[in-house]
């Protein structure tokens, strides 16, 4: 053995981690017994904190009532924007919704009644033919059948009105200042950390500063909506134009194309696939957001989830959960079968019979007629509260039966987990020194990543710790790791199982990619049906919200796995369970780790929500901001869980980079 | 060649890679060694490139990968900004030319074949070729008369109604180079279009290339990095290393006289017997040959066409020039020179 020479390097680089490591915990060990000595460092005390919240707070009160822009003040702008806004949406509500009135004052006499809902389904259902077929006719008819049905119509048309005007909106401006970027690099280089961050800050936070400046109402709460929806069409956008092979740029150029025949005819056409799939993410957050928007006066399905939830009426928040649910799938497969089509031969489309033109027409027809029948036949307009259905009592029935007859079950497996899982868990991170947690935290971060990534990650833990935030902040860790943990036991075994099955495969793709429509405020109701609130029912919907990547990034790491390696392996003479261990698992697991990233991300923007379940972390912490319009308080919150986020991705990332160098896998 | 009108001219063109590329030229009086630049961290892709392009020759510019061919023809169109030098086109220095002026430039005296072809993937064959007269504004039936005009002319008669991933790659090259002549340009770049393609459809392309120019006569500038490839199309050849051109000349010129040891060392295994005219191995004829002379070939057949018939016949064959008197004959021991690697003893 002496012969071989062994690497010194590596060898003293594994002691210097240990060693350091070793004095940290030792380190705490003595903070924590000699509480008395520096209790500054345990506790991060009081008189330290940056009151940050309230300068925050201070800055939007002057901004709203002082700010003068010059030509007009700061509360004009908004109040203008407002109003800008304000006309698409009422005339896209009163069409859906509620009919066209002289007046805006409630009760004035109705000129022209609402779409008909037999109307609004004959619409949908002959887009998707034209963009599908049957199958997708029947899917998508299905699916507002049912918002006919189960009365769920009025509210699903207003939450339909805030989508229909806020994606376009929202595809305009983040493909406007996508475009804008990828053509000036600076600009980029600007844009790029303010879309990390608002992709990292929870949705409840963009509440809080909307609220404060438009107020409660429809258009709050579509500009909320608009704001959290936009970030990543500029990314799809700079994206996907940069995907476009430099030689096609360059043949624009020597056919002589000016910049807007390039953009027009040449960049926006071949990107189109990719800018599709940024279109649909658009209309998916939307609906995600418009939901949870509903806090600041969104109406429609969102707000009938949230009073039956604050009102425990599980029934009904059932259905309108599923209302939002069944909407979304019908959005998402009706922009999914726009995408392919495109990618389809368009010579096919030659001879389609309806184009553009044509198609508007008969869409005008079908109004007109149904406006006429329905003149005669109210019940086309508003389906008649007789034949409604609802199930909501079989619900409250159901919960209450397994309330009564499972309570001690369910009982005893929450307590369980609480007594021996969660609760020890909170209690050794409350109790951990804050100083021992940031030194830790830049440890790691040195070794993965350097002097600037352990700066980086260093400011944002203090950040946390200096905004008075530290305790909240550690039981969202709490929360956040448990629930993570769980996601991963269940999802990577079941990607590992799907993996290896291409029948299982697909059921769970299917599977993973509804749970991925539905919107987050869904994942609250089972939840709270069978366990009411608390920390336990909180954990279980951020798993169940969380899982998917989990999953998704586990089949996709052993799929990745070269196809050599495995032949090698076999070669040699290596079972099946030789090769899921020594080679698969490890070679899939920096993207397995990417997944966990995912669901760590999912995890803390679930959690925020979960607020509403009562836990006490930061989420809670933006909640009362929200409720109180605490502008400061609600923001700082909201970046404090940002920080979280940041520092938990940036460490995996750096992590799965270096393993997928070493593995070769990415240069 | 050299009585022929320039058609392109390029002077002392520098494109470097990298930031404050030109201050480090200025600093250095525009001729800074490859250390000098190396040191400064910047990527010289073109150095210090005088050349001119005839009208109506069929220029190649060959090299190893990395040596700086496509950022040379890009800076002939100005894809890419050169850093420092000058480029004439139709009377005027193109690197003062406005965006507009470029524009209208790019439109009408230009055209270029892309290595991968450069389709573009949503629009049909006829409407790929119809698509530089769109850009114009011309309209529709015109454009797509003409734009039919140009499959013919390739040979892709019949798939007008075919989207580029359904065709083969030497199809869609037909394509690009279809579309690329829609617009009848003064100069046509055509960077490695056979690269993509396997060996046998190569060749066919080539013949089929050499055909067209046959009926176009078209000034064309054409990159490769195989040299059997240039010894079969060019008039000219240009050799780059590092981005330096070290060498310009016919084929023959490059054989017989390399200017260094790096071109020697690509010629080495080139058949001379497909790049020697009859001119260059022929000897002067004696004043009693004249009317014996059987046989004639043009002077500019090259060897190999002809090896047969010399090899095998007592007598020597005559050549003859353009206006069909006879300058020299050839005998079969100056062809057996060829055949076995001897380097012609008499060559003008
Ligand atoms: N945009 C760029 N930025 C930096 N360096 C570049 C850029 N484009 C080209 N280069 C460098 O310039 C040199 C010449 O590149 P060029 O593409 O012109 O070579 P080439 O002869 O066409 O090679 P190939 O046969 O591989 O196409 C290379 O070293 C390349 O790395
Ligand atoms: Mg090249």
């Amino acid at each position: 053995m002496q012969s071989i020479p062994i690497p010194e390097a590596p060898v003293k680089f594994r002691w210097g981690l240990w060693l350091s490591l070793t004095v940290i915990f030792c380190l705490g060990i003595l903070l924590y017994l000699n509480k008395e000595l520096t209790p500054f460092l345990v506790k991060y005390p009081k008189d330290w904190i940056i009151p940050l919240r309230f300068w925050i707070s201070d800055l939007m009160q002057w901004l709203i009532k002082d700010f003068d822009l010059g030509l007009f003040t700061f509360k004009e702008l908004t109040r203008s924007i407002a109003w800008v806004l304000e006309w698409p949406l009422s005339i896209a509500n009163s069409f859906l919704a509620t009919g066209f009135t002289f007046s805006t004052e409630p009760g004035a006499p109705i000129i022209l009644p609402p779409a008909p809902w037999i109307a609004i389904v004959s619409i949908v259902g002959l887009l998707a033919f034209q963009l599908s077929g049957i199958r997708l006719t029947l899917l998508v008819t299905g699916c507002f059948f049912y918002l006919v049905i189960f009365g769920q119509w009025q509210s699903a048309m207003v939450t339909l009105s805030s989508i229909i005007i806020a994606v376009p909106l929202g595809v305009g401006i983040g493909f406007a200042l996508g475009i804008t970027a990828y053509r000036h690099p600076l600009l980029e280089r600007m844009l790029s950390p303010v879309l990390d961050l608002m992709q990292t800050v929870p949705v409840f936070a963009y509440l809080v500063p909307v609220l404060f400046l438009f107020g409660f109402g429809p258009v709050a709460a579509m500009i909320a909506t608009m704001i959290y929806a936009t970030p990543p069409m500029v990314r799809v956008t700079i994206l996907s134009l940069r995907q476009i092979p430099e030689e096609l740029i360059e043949y624009g150029d020597m056919a002589g194309c000016s910049r807007r025949q390039l953009l027009r005819k040449i960049q926006v056409p071949v990107a189109r696939n990719s800018l599709m799939v940024g279109i649909n993410q658009v209309i998916m957050l939307s609906l995600n957001m418009v939901i949870i928007a509903s806090m600041i006066g969104a109406g429609g399905l969102g707000f009938d989830v949230l009073s039956s939830l604050r009102r425990l009426a599980i029934g009904d928040g059932l259905e309108a959960g599923l209302a939002i649910t069944l909407l979304a799938i019908a959005l998402d497969r009706l922009g999914q079968a726009y995408n392919s089509r495109s990618t389809k031969s368009a010579r096919a489309d030659n001879s389609e019979f309806l184009t553009g033109p044509r198609f508007g027409a008969l869409i005008i027809l079908i109004l007109i007629v149904s406006w006429l029948a329905a003149h005669f036949f109210p019940a086309l307009a508003i389906f008649p509260e007789s034949l409604q259905v609802t199930t909501s009592h079989f619900w409250d029935a159901a919960v209450k039966w397994i309330n009564i007859n499972f309570f001690d079950q369910l009982e005893a497996v929450k307590t369980f987990v609480l007594i021996h899982i969660m609760i020890p868990v909170k209690r050794f991170l409350l109790n951990t020194p804050w100083s021992v947690v940031v030194a830790l935290i830049a440890l790691v971060s040195f070794r993965l990543g350097g002097f600037r990534l352990a700066a980086l990650t260093t400011v944002l833990s203090l950040f946390i710790a200096v905004t008075g935030l530290w305790t909240k902040a550690m039981i969202t860790v709490y929360l956040c790791g448990v629930s993570v943990l769980f996601a991963a036991c269940i999802g990577i075994p079941a990607g590992i199982l799907a993996a290896s099955h291409s029948k299982l495969n697909r059921v769970t793709q299917a599977l993973i990619d509804t749970l991925q429509t539905l919107p987050s405020f869904v994942y609250l109701i089972p939840v709270v049906m069978l366990f009411r609130v608390g920390d336990f029912a909180a954990m279980l919907a951020v798993i169940a919200y969380s899982l998917a990547p989990a999953i998704r990034y586990t089949i996709l790491g052993i799929e990745q796995v070269p196809t050599h390696l495995i032949e090698a392996a076999r070669a040699i003479g290596c079972t099946r369970t030789q090769i899921r261990w020594r080679i698969e698992l490890p070679i899939a697991l920096p993207q397995i780790m990417l997944g966990i990233n995912q669901t760590i991300m999912m995890a803390l923007s679930m959690l925020v929500i979960t607020a509403l379940v009562g836990t006490r972390d930061l989420g809670q912490e933006v909640y009362i901001a929200l409720t109180k319009a605490d502008t400061g308080r609600g923001i700082i919150a909201g970046i404090g869980v940002a920080c979280i986020a940041i520092v938990a991705d940036r460490l995996i990332n750096r992590w799965a980079q270096r393993k997928r160098m070493e593995f070769g896998l990415q240069s | 060649m050299s009585k022929v009108k320039p058609a392109l001219q390029l002077r002392n063109i520098w494109k470097i890679f990298g930031d404050d590329a030109s201050h480090l030229l200025e600093k250095t009086s525009r001729s800074p060694s490859l250390t000098e630049l190396n040191d400064a961290g910047l990527i010289p892709a073109v150095r210090d490139v005088t050349l001119d392009i005839f009208n109506g020759e069929i220029f190649v510019i060959m090299g190893l990968s990395g040596s700086g061919k496509s950022t040379l023809v890009r800076c002939m169109s100005r894809l890419i900004e050169p850093t420092a030098g000058e480029i004439m086109f139709a009377g005027q220095n193109l690197l003062s030319a406005s965006e507009d002026e470029l524009i209208q430039i790019r439109r009408h005296k230009m055209g270029m074949v892309f290595q991968h072809f450069a389709l573009l993937p949503h629009m049909s064959v006829l409407g790929n070729v119809a698509f530089p007269l769109e850009i114009q504004g011309i309209d529709k039936k015109t454009r797509e008369q003409r734009a039919r005009e140009m499959i013919s002319l390739v040979g892709l008669s019949g798939r007008e109604d075919y989207y580029p991933r359904e065709l083969s790659g030497g199809q869609q090259q037909r394509v690009g180079i279809a579309r690329s002549l829609a617009v009848e340009p003064d100069i046509w770049f055509l960077d490695e279009p056979f690269s993509a393609l396997d060996p046998l459809i190569r060749r066919e392309m080539q013949d089929e290339f050499l055909k067209l120019q046959d009926i176009l006569k078209k000034t064309i500038v054409f990159i490769t990095h195989d040299f059997d490839e240039a010894i079969r199309l060019a008039d000219r050849i240009a050799i780059m290393k590092d981005g330096a051109v070290i060498q310009i000349g016919t084929p023959e010129d490059l054989i017989i006289n390399p200017a260094t040891e790096y071109v020697a060392e690509f010629t080495r295994d080139v058949s001379r017997a497909k790049v020697f005219s009859a001119r260059m191995v022929m000897r002067p004829l004696a004043s009693n040959e004249k009317d014996t002379l059987r046989e004639l070939q043009r002077h500019d057949a090259k060897v190999q066409e002809f090896a047969d018939q010399a090899v095998h016949s007592d007598d020597p064959i005559g050549v003859i020039d353009d206006t069909g008197s006879v300058i020299g004959v050839i005998d079969r021991q100056s062809v057996l020179n060829v055949l076995v690697g001897r380097e012609p003893a008499g060559s003008y």
